[in-house]
């Protein structure tokens, strides 16, 4: 999540759940937590039996909000323009932590003078390419000291691909050489980061956070008031998020908001305080570490990408290592992972096989790739564990899209909706050419492997029993794919073919039983993953053994550790107390569990308190110590001081607690990785029934990604058509698409039919009952479902008229299982964040009237799509300067009539159809 | 409590469950965790409509159930509020079930836990109307009448039952029940410290008049009518002398009638 990576250093929660008991305040906003995180609520409320205060911000009263202390209401969407407020809040009143922002963010940092806000500019901030839609971040900078490092470039020449959402999340500056940013001690500057920062959420009162959000001023003042009250040398708030905010077009810049505010108040890195990042299901975590995103590989180390230019290993290297901070030793990981890759096929001289790696050319992530897909540009997918013709947004889109694949590879526990798209309600499967290989797949206790955890928490499990019939784990299928190639490419003298022949895959189970059911030894690959001396086959104790000269080999930096020795496992680890329980299995990195811990000292190293104490300086043995692993070079003194001109750590003084940040400390102003500016800004969803307030003439974030498309047409802003607001949830009864859990009759009964969550005023409006069938539409599809009218929904009220509705419905239900239902998924258009791609399912619009749909419900993804509006691989379309005023309708993509009629005709076929099958039942009855 | 054990059995101390409702979270792991230790079969598939409860009731199927009290203000929303009630067997000191089985298959076993023998058990019913929470009930496809045992099978084994193991947020807690009403208490005057209500039900107070205290007890912040308890269970069997006057006074009239008429007959005849 670059929204903390780009402030803090890396992208993991900062804390850790059995933490939270030791909170003093803890807001819960963009999540669901007591319902989707069950377990580690537990100590949410532990935290409560020990005094703390719980607030819920949600725009849906939910299990959560039943648990907390108080619950505030806020419309869907409008996060920022809450937690800016807070922000403003805190800066009007002068109620930041003045030494920990001094010292441990870059808040005094004097920045580029070409730098334009949005308060300047109207809505964007300088750099804006209206005709790409993009930011060229060059005016992002901080203003630089005349005299510096020998390796001084020039400041502000922004990598040129900056502007097209490749830019570094990590690192990133090289260009900066090792001149240090001018700083005001004082605070006084009007450019330094603190003032810029002051300035940009000044307008964040309480009257326009009300106006925007609907939150009751007054609950939002006492919120203020109850953050400032709880943060401080004595006491700690910690903030806690999940989908909720992720999953937004402006989701990075929601978190960034958090993670400011966290800075500001002097709360990260210190117990009780920080930000937890509630990830959205088992080992989400360490699928994104060991790396499942199309731009990363793994330890975070970015994928190389031709339009960056990095087509040798060297300039791949320029692009990341950075002269200082801990990014400095990427090459010694870079380096490393390829020799556990390749072997000793890897050398200085041949780069390291680089020429081995795929090499990005565009965005490669889930929306474009479905939008390709569809336009028949792709033959083949593999699905591990993963239901997108449920759990894709705009889903009907991703059903089409899979019935253009030549094959398809699912590995699932059941036959999921996916795996039998080509047999749904509406669909002659002889129409579809995909050919389709289901592999059934062992449960999680029919196999051994590790978890990794929202608090970055690798856990080991063992296998308990067998699985059924021809059920393999997935590693297993990864496995026989990689032996299975080798032999097909055996002899083989191409050159194209030599990273399959020379990559190490010696996973080989030694246990019989499992070498001949084809799975491989998981240790063998976690040994592998954490690291080794070439040499002697020794494993790697920590990544500081690690080296950039070839003679280590280790998968995944980050992991390196946790298998310290040959028999030596520590994931398995099962020893815990009641708070840090170091001896709990392992957590990255060097099984730190608060991050950044060295801010909870002062800068002399001093707890800041006694209530407070969890890492500090023991000087009589001259290193860090405390309750945690330190988080920070373990003898490096407070007292040390940075020379002009030191490289990688010895950059940093002993005072920066971030220390991957390029100057260790946390970068309220953003100079690197988020492509949507330095801050984050209110803007309004991409479907929003609601003007954005703060900026007339820019609606909706002017860089996110879209693709408009006549089969994924965009609601207009304010449009009548659809004047309700949606926002698509899980409930604790059901696991994400529920392919696990709607096959269990256990879970199946406890919530077991597709419902809405519509407020009494709403369905007073439209006469719907309680339990009545309603029907959801967009311009994507529509859906039924039973409607929960319940007073936990509130409508909201913006501004002197406006009253928004909201309406909930989970995504749980597809027309596989025991249980099954329409998939609320088929509503969401494909839009995304800049930065990470995450689609937009929390905002927005829809329709909603009483009865069931009809059975032509998939909307217009079947519709032929022009050349010049398809979507070749990699190619994303974005955003741009959008007026509230003007309309991007739905009927800007224009349906042809006979489009239209051909939709009409098929519904009427339907209905014929229905009528016949009931006739032929009745005459058999009859008989 | 060890002249209500069965011969042969050692007393250990008396089990139960303390359910705190303050901090359920209505995730329902208890009832999923109770079905599948159990062995029970779904209640069947429907939408209930009534909040995120779709399992309605306690029943021979359903040993566990969180009970959802919805309760929004829209005049005074800080008044608002959603309450969450992991309902159980009560495992009453003077259980109606108990006292109403002809055959004897209901017994308190050696954890003072109200027992039911599914091999002596005949399916009779007649605890069924006997208890006054309304949790015991035959099960059509068995014959005999379930309800919670407390995991009797995992006490044996010195595991505590699977819906306390299963809470993850100690909402249910299992142990003596000496050691939990001291907690309970502990956690009351906590709650009364932070200004916030809250009452035991199944301790001391009116609701064990008749069935005594309850082994499954439960921290409430509210009237015990607001999760659909009963603020005065009673048992049939208080209604036992009464039923026996009334019968006996009934017996009498009719022997004097009898009599009188049998008398006056014979004068007739005379």
């Amino acid at each position: 999540m670059p929204g903390l990576g780009t402030l803090y250093g890396r992208g993991g929660a900062t804390t850790f759940l059995m933490d939270l008991q030791h909170a003093d305040l803890i807001l819960i906003q963009g999540s669901n937590f007591a319902e989707n995180h069950p377990v580690g609520f537990r100590f949410v409320t532990k935290a409560k039996e020990r005094g703390a205060k719980v607030i819920h911000i949600d725009p849906r009263f939910t299990r959560t909000s039943a648990l907390a202390d108080e619950y505030i209401p806020i419309r869907s969407g409008t996060d920022i323009a809450f937690t800016g407020g807070i922000i403003n809040y805190v800066l009007q009143n002068e109620a930041y932590f003045k030494e920990y922002v001094l010292n441990y963010t870059n808040a005094s940092y004097i920045v580029d003078e070409r730098f334009a806000d949005t308060e300047d500019l109207d809505g964007i901030f300088s750099g804006f390419n209206a005709e790409k839609g993009t930011y060229d971040a060059a005016t992002w900078k901080y203003e630089l000291e005349e005299t510096g490092g020998e390796s001084g470039e020039a400041a502000g020449s922004a990598k040129d691909a900056q502007g097209d959402g490749t830019s570094p999340t990590t690192g990133g500056h090289a260009e900066h050489g090792t001149k240090r940013p001018k700083k005001d001690e004082t605070l006084q500057h009007p450019r330094c980061a603190l003032n810029l920062l002051r300035k940009h959420f000044s307008r964040y009162t309480p009257e326009i956070v009300e106006r925007i959000t609907g939150a009751p001023r007054e609950q939002f003042v006492e919120l203020c008031k109850l953050v400032v009250a709880n943060s401080g040398r004595e006491r700690t708030m910690t903030y806690c998020y999940a989908m909720g905010w992720a999953q937004h077009t402006v989701g990075v810049q929601n978190i960034r908001a958090a993670a400011t505010l966290q800075a500001l108040l002097g709360n990260t890195g210190r117990p009780g305080g920080g930000i937890m990042a509630l990830r959205g299901h088992a080992s989400i975590q360490g699928s994104t570490d060991i790396a499942t995103l199309y731009d990363l590989l793994p330890g975070y180390i970015k994928a190389p990408s031709l339009e960056r230019g990095e087509d040798t290993f060297e300039k791949w290297k320029k692009n990341w290592a950075n002269p200082t901070g801990w990014w400095s030793n990427w090459p010694k990981y870079a380096v490393s992972q390829m020799k556990a890759w390749y072997g000793a096929a890897a050398t200085a001289e041949n780069g390291w096989a680089y020429d081995y790696l795929p090499k990005n050319t565009g965005d490669h992530s889930h929306q474009p790739m479905f939008f390709t897909m569809k336009d028949g540009g792709i033959e083949g997918l593999i699905l591990w564990g993963q239901n997108p013709a449920v759990g894709g947004q705009n889903a009907a889109l991703q059903r089409a899209a899979l019935g253009r694949l030549k094959w398809m590879v699912c590995q699932d526990l059941f036959e999921t909706e996916t795996a039998a798209f080509w047999k749904r309600e509406g669909v002659d499967p002889s129409t579809i050419g995909t050919e389709v290989f289901f592999m059934p797949s062992a449960a999680i206790a029919e196999k051994a492997g590790t978890l990794t955890n929202t608090m970055r928490l690798v856990q080991f499990h063992e296998k308990a029993v067998g699985s059924p019939g021809d059920a393999r784990s997935d590693l297993s299928l990864a496995h026989q794919l990689g032996k299975r190639l080798k032999k097909l490419y055996a002899g083989s003298t191409r050159a194209i073919d030599r990273p399959i022949l020379d990559m190490t895959w010696n996973y080989d189970s030694d246990d019989p039983h499992e070498r001949e059911r084809g799975e491989p030894d998981v240790e063998k690959i976690m040994r592998e993953i954490n690291g080794y001396v070439v040499e002697t086959g020794e494993q790697v104790k920590t990544f500081v053994d690690l080296k950039d000269d070839g003679s280590t080999a280790a998968g995944a930096w980050i992991y390196t550790g946790y298998f310290p020795e040959k028999d030596k496992n520590l994931t398995r680890r099962r020893k815990g107390d009641d708070w840090v329980s170091l001896e709990w299995a392992w957590a990255w990195p060097a099984n730190r569990r608060n991050l950044y811990n060295r801010a909870s000292a002062d800068p002399d190293g001093k707890p800041w308190s006694e209530r407070k104490k969890y890492v500090w300086w023991d000087e009589e043995a001259k290193k860090w110590t405390g309750l945690d692993v330190p988080d920070f070079p373990a003898t490096k003194p407070p007292t040390f001081r940075a020379q002009p001109g030191s490289k990688g750590m010895d950059a940093h003084d002993g005072t920066a607690p971030f220390i991957i940040q390029e100057y260790g400390v946390a970068e309220i102003f953003g100079v690197q990785g988020t492509v949507d500016g330095p801050f984050p800004v209110h803007y309004e969803p991409r479907e929003s029934p609601v003007p954005n307030f703060l900026y007339p003439h820019q609606q909706y974030n002017p860089v996110l990604k879209e693709w408009r498309r006549r089969d994924n047409p965009y609601h207009a802003i304010g449009d009548p058509k659809y004047p309700y607001v949606l926002s698509t949830y899980r409930l604790t009864e059901h696991h994400l698409t529920g392919a696990m859990t709607r096959w269990n009759s256990w879970l199946a009964e406890l919530q077991p039919e597709a419902f809405c969550e519509i407020s009494p005023e709403l369905a007073v409006e439209l006469g719907i009952r309680n339990g009545d069938w309603v029907t959801i539409s967009t311009a994507r599809g529509e859906v039924e479902a039973k409607a929960l009218v319940t007073g936990r929904i509130a409508p909201f009220k913006i501004g002197p008229k406006q009253w928004v509705h909201q309406i909930g419905m989970p995504i749980h239900y597809g027309y596989q299982g025991l249980v099954t239902g329409d998939a609320a998924n088929v509503l969401p258009p494909l839009v995304a964040d800049p930065n990470v791609s995450i689609h937009e399912a929390k905002a927005f619009t829809c329709n909603l009237r009483l009865g069931r749909r009809g059975p032509a419900h998939e909307g217009p993804t079947w519709m032929p799509v022009p050349a010049d509006e398809q979507t070749p691989l990699g190619k994303p379309e974005r955003g741009g300067r959008v007026e509230a005023g003007t309309a991007q309708t739905t009927d800007d993509a224009i349906v042809p009539a006979e489009v239209i009629m051909a939709g009409a005709q098929r519904e009427r076929e339907w209905e014929q159809r229905e009528n016949l099958i009931e006739r032929t039942e009745d005459t058999e009855s009859e008989a | 409590m060890s002249e209500r054990l069965q011969d042969g059995v050692s007393a250990g101390p008396e089990m139960g469950f303390f359910t705190d409702v303050t901090l359920c979270i209505g995730c329902k792991a208890c009832e999923v965790a109770c079905k599948q230790w159990n062995q029970l079969p779904s209640d069947g598939f429907a939408l209930s409509g009534d909040s995120y409860d779709n399992t309605g009731r306690l029943s021979s199927t359903t040993w566990r159930h969180v009970a959802f009290v919805e309760q929004m203000d829209r005049e005074t929303p800080e008044a608002s509020r959603w309450m969450m009630l992991s309902d159980v067997c009560k495992h009453c000191t003077n259980a109606g079930c108990f006292e109403a089985c002809p055959t004897g298959a209901i017994v308190r076993n050696e954890f003072d836990d109200v027992y039911v023998q599914p091999d002596v058990c005949n399916g009779c019913g007649y605890c069924v109307p006997s208890c006054p929470f309304g949790v015991v009930a035959v099960q059509q496809k068995s014959g005999v009448a379930q309800k919670c045992t407390l995991c009797y099978d995992r006490q044996k084994d010195g595991l505590e039952p699977a819906c306390a193991k299963s809470c993850p947020t100690d909402s249910i807690q299992f142990g003596p029940v000496e050691e939990l009403r001291a907690k309970a208490k502990a956690r009351v005057a906590a709650l009364r410290d932070q200004g916030r209500e809250a009452h035991l039900y199944g301790v001391d107070g009116e609701e064990t008049r008749d069935v005594g205290p309850l082994n499954a007890f439960f921290l409430i912040p509210d009237r015990p009518e607001v999760f659909n308890l009963p603020p005065k269970p009673v048992l049939p069997s208080k209604f036992q002398p009464e039923a026996y006057a009334v019968g006996l006074l009934a017996a009498m009239t009719m022997a004097v009638v009898g009599i009188s008429v049998f008398r006056g007959f014979r004068e007739e005849s005379a």
